[in-house]
């Protein structure tokens, strides 16, 4: 008897059906499309000697980091939401794209929105092959977001926010209470030495070189290219 | 993660620097690189065609083959490269994908050997990119329903019936493929005749005879002859009726049967008659009743179990259903519209034919469909001026569902004429492959009598044999392998059939239900003996044919001129030999395949000459004695 009544359903279901395609025909409307804009951006960097001039890398290196770079940009640059994706994809618990907003601002020396191969490779060169200070000067910049030479502390609890956001929900232990606001204290504390509410680039590398476990932090990157 | 950003880790990890002035504690030691930093090219050799790639741009995809170790059981040491025999066509598409990321179809390749290609290297067909993928599913789509028609076009009713099916199963049988025996296609052919017969009765009956003597009024030849067409109706009606109620008790789901089209077509056609029976001869009634009489023209549509068009083009009216629907939604409103307008506009002419709307609806349909019968014509300027805006607008709307319904029909018609077309070239794909295989066995007989099967230490051995290859030295050593283990020996058939004739024993008659009666070209003084021959390669209809009763090659027994050695050799076992013969059941290496219907058998026929007496099952049935006698592989 159930199956009756179903078959029954479906049987004045598809009356209505057919009855609907009566009325409205099989029709479907043609969506065109007049807007293909295709902004082709090509970049090509500069020469390779000149790259290997301004960075310290050996020409090997810069082949090998350009091949994957094309590969992956063919137009030659990154621009901000490319970028927010692909460093999205290395942190799927959180949502890493206010910082990764940061970092592309960092890189983007030339702040016209799109990363060119100098660009990456420059900023490469600084953190992998560079001198202490030079790391130091390019991790103050990261934080100084409006570079105006200070970190306010807005500003790096806007940083550290951002990094606890790529955490995600689901640490352990739970994220209580306003941790970064702590954080952002602890730094100021060690960073801010006259205490006036910004840390200066000379503030911020005297007060990094004096710790110890960060200096031997710094040499673990050599060898990642 | 996809691998495309495995290019952005390095970067990805020197931005971690950004983190230490905020790290709490230490960061952890990075891993140990094992590989060397370098990149290395790689060189891959497809079928002679040399491709080099990074060995970074490989390692991309891991659980491929080329992305994993597998690659290294292809590594050819002297060469320093990577060697596969496979299409170097396909492989540049391969290559490709490891390079952007994205595998794409290549358009003009068979999608069988693309797949294969696919699953050779270990990449899976989803990954194919958003551009290709819908060609991608429909060709592979359209492929598999090709082999599935091919399939069921194969097996579907040719097979043969297994031997102890009910009497119901075999009357479905021959009601659903009357070419499987002649009582079924002779009870077809009646039916069509009876079917015929009624509807032209049904005509003749309304046509005007001579008058009977006395009256001056014509006479429909019905009423003037009425018992004799009472006569022909009862007579069809009944055998209508019989083959309903058998198709009724033959049906293996009756249920289904009730609902299906055809079944309804049977009873509209015969119920009138009934029903004509059963009622009395009232004066109400009667009136319904010669309605009813109307419905015997729905025999007709019993035709359309003998004839293919009509189904073609009732499926085709079923598939285009949508189409046709929108045609006469479409009608509908520009005829209503038109009708107001041509009433309204007419309204004030005396004496006009455009009483109401729906009146003049007669005249927007005549319009419409350009047919203009004259009858009604408006007078006044206006309707003059929409009436031809009614003819040209009915133009249009009729038009233009019409090429999609045209479209549909070619489409059923051809893939119904390509199906016809497979199964006749079935028929000479498998003689080709019978073909090769007698082939095989006559090498290996031909390979006993030139005395391959002794020692090859001798310088005697004939060139003939020093000259087979490698594979045909083994394979005969494994025949011979065989015939040691089941101590017996091939032969072939007609040494076989010598030997058994000799032994004069005993013979049953064949159990094929129909003979055909072409004779073998053996003349023989016994007539058992031809029978039997005659049976064998003659063309028996016991298996399943589909079609005309003919078979499609001509068989002409090829006498084989055995060498003495063999036959006596034979001879010598001819205990084994006895034992063999009582069985009719020998192994049939192929069954016949039968010609299509629409096809006459004799276009698609290859002369093939050289066929020597090619079996037929004489009993698909149980083998119980061990296939020891085999006359062909």
């Amino acid at each position: 008897m159930a199956g009756c009544t179903s078959r029954c359903r479906q049987g004045v279901l598809k009356f209505m059906q057919s009855l609907r395609r009566l009325v409205f025909g099989t029709l479907s409307k043609d969506k065109i499309d007049d807007e293909l804009e295709m902004t082709m951006v090509c970049h090509r960097p500069e020469g390779l000697e000149q790259l290997e001039a301004q960075t310290n890398f050996t020409k090997r290196e810069l082949q090998v980091l350009y091949r994957g770079f094309k590969n992956e940009c063919p137009s030659g640059v990154v621009n901000e939401e490319t970028f927010k994706h692909i460093y999205a994809q290395f942190f799927p618990h959180g949502d890493a794209s206010t910082y990764a907003h940061y970092l592309f601002n960092a890189f983007d020396s030339t702040k016209n929105g799109s990363i060119k191969f100098e660009d990456f490779v420059m900023g490469l060169s600084l953190l992998l092959r560079g001198s202490t200070r030079e790391k130091l000067e390019w991790t103050f910049h990261l934080y100084d977001i409006n570079r105006d030479g200070y970190i306010s502390r807005e500003e790096m609890t806007e940083i550290v926010r951002a990094i606890y956001d790529m955490m995600g929900k689901y640490t352990y232990p739970a994220l209580k209470g306003d941790v970064p606001k702590q954080h952002v204290d602890a730094f100021f504390q060690k960073m801010d030495k006259n205490k006036d509410g910004v840390v200066t680039l000379d503030e911020f590398v005297l007060a990094c070189q004096e710790d110890e476990t960060m200096m031997r932090s710094m040499q673990l990157f050599e060898n990642v290219i | 993660m996809a691998a495309g950003v495995a290019t952005w880790l390095p970067f990805a990890r020197a931005a971690a620097v950004g983190w230490l002035p905020l790290a709490k504690k230490t960061m952890p030691k990075p891993p140990i690189d094992k590989k060397s930093r370098s990149d290395e090219i790689l060189f891959v050799n497809v079928s002679g065609l040399r491709f080099q790639t990074w060995k970074n741009t490989l390692d991309r995809y891991p659980d491929t083959l080329l992305g994993s170790s597998e690659k290294e059981f292809f590594y050819n040491e002297d060469t320093q490269e990577y060697f596969f025999d496979r299409d170097p066509e396909m492989f540049r598409h391969v290559l490709n994908f490891y390079r952007t990321g994205k595998l794409h179809y290549p358009r003009h390749e068979c999608i069988q050997a693309f797949d294969e290609e696919l699953a050779f290297y270990g990449i899976v067909p989803e990954i194919i990119g958003d551009c290709c993928m819908e060609e991608y599913r429909d060709r592979k789509k359209e492929n598999q329903e090709r082999l599935a028609e091919d399939n069921e076009a194969g097996e579907g009713g040719d097979a043969p019936l297994p031997p102890n099916s009910t009497s119901r199963e075999r009357l479905w049988r021959a009601f659903e493929n009357p070419h499987t025996s002649t009582m079924a296609l002779v009870f077809y052919y009646v039916t069509g005749f009876f079917i015929a017969v009624s509807v032209i009765a049904n005509v003749v009956e309304t046509v005007p005879c001579r008058p009977i003597k006395g009256t001056v009024k014509d006479l429909p030849c019905g009423e003037k002859y009425s018992l004799a067409f009472f006569c022909m109706d009862t007579a069809c009606v009944l055998i209508f009726t019989f083959e309903y109620l058998m198709r009724l008790f033959a049906a293996p789901s009756r249920c289904k049967f009730m609902r299906s089209v055809m079944s309804v077509i049977d009873v509209v056609a015969i119920m009138p008659y009934y029903i004509g029976l059963i009622m009395p001869e009232n004066e109400d009634v009667s009136g319904a009743f010669v309605t009813l009489r109307v419905f015997r023209v729905f025999r007709i549509f019993k035709f359309s179990r003998h004839s293919q068009g009509l189904r073609i083009l009732g499926y085709t009216l079923k598939s285009c259903a949508s189409e046709l629907g929108f045609l006469l939604f479409s009608l509908t409103m520009a005829i209503i519209i038109f009708a107001t307008v041509m009433f309204y506009a007419e309204k004030g002419t005396k004496g006009t034919n455009f009483t109401s709307i729906p009146a003049a609806f007669w005249y927007t349909i005549v319009t419409m469909t350009t047919l203009g019968y004259g009858d009604m014509v408006p007078n006044t300027i206006a309707g003059k001026i929409f009436g031809s805006i009614c003819s040209l607008s009915g133009v249009l709307v009729i038009a233009l569902p019409v090429p999609v319904i045209v479209s549909n029909f070619s489409r059923i018609y051809h893939q119904n004429q390509r199906a016809d077309k497979m199964r006749a070239q079935q028929k000479v794909r498998m003689a080709r492959i019978r073909l090769a295989k007698k082939g095989t066995t006559n090498a290996f007989l031909q390979y006993k009598d030139d005395g391959g099967l002794q020692d090859h230490d001798s310088d005697s051995t004939a060139l003939c044999v020093k000259n087979r290859s490698a594979f045909e030295h083994q394979h005969h050593h494994l025949l011979h392998c065989l015939e040691k283990t089941t101590n017996h020996e091939f032969t072939d058939e007609l040494t076989y059939s010598e030997v058994c004739m000799t032994e004069s024993v005993g013979y049953r008659t064949s159990r094929s239900t129909s003979l055909s009666s072409h004779q073998g070209n053996s003349s023989s003084c016994c007539p058992r003996r031809a029978k039997r021959r005659a049976i064998r390669l003659a063309n028996s209809t016991v298996s399943v044919s589909r079609g005309s009763m003919q078979e499609l090659d001509t068989l002409q027994v090829h006498k084989t001129s055995l060498a003495p050695q063999s036959r006596s050799s034979l001879n010598a076992r001819t205990e084994d030999l006895k034992l063999n013969c009582d069985d009719r059941d020998f192994t049939a290496a192929i069954i016949s395949i039968p010609t299509p219907p629409a096809n006459t058998p004799d276009e698609s026929l290859p002369p093939s000459p050289a066929i020597p007496g090619i079996l037929r099952n004489s009993r698909s049935g149980s083998f119980p004695h061990d296939p020891v006698k085999i006359s062909s592989l």
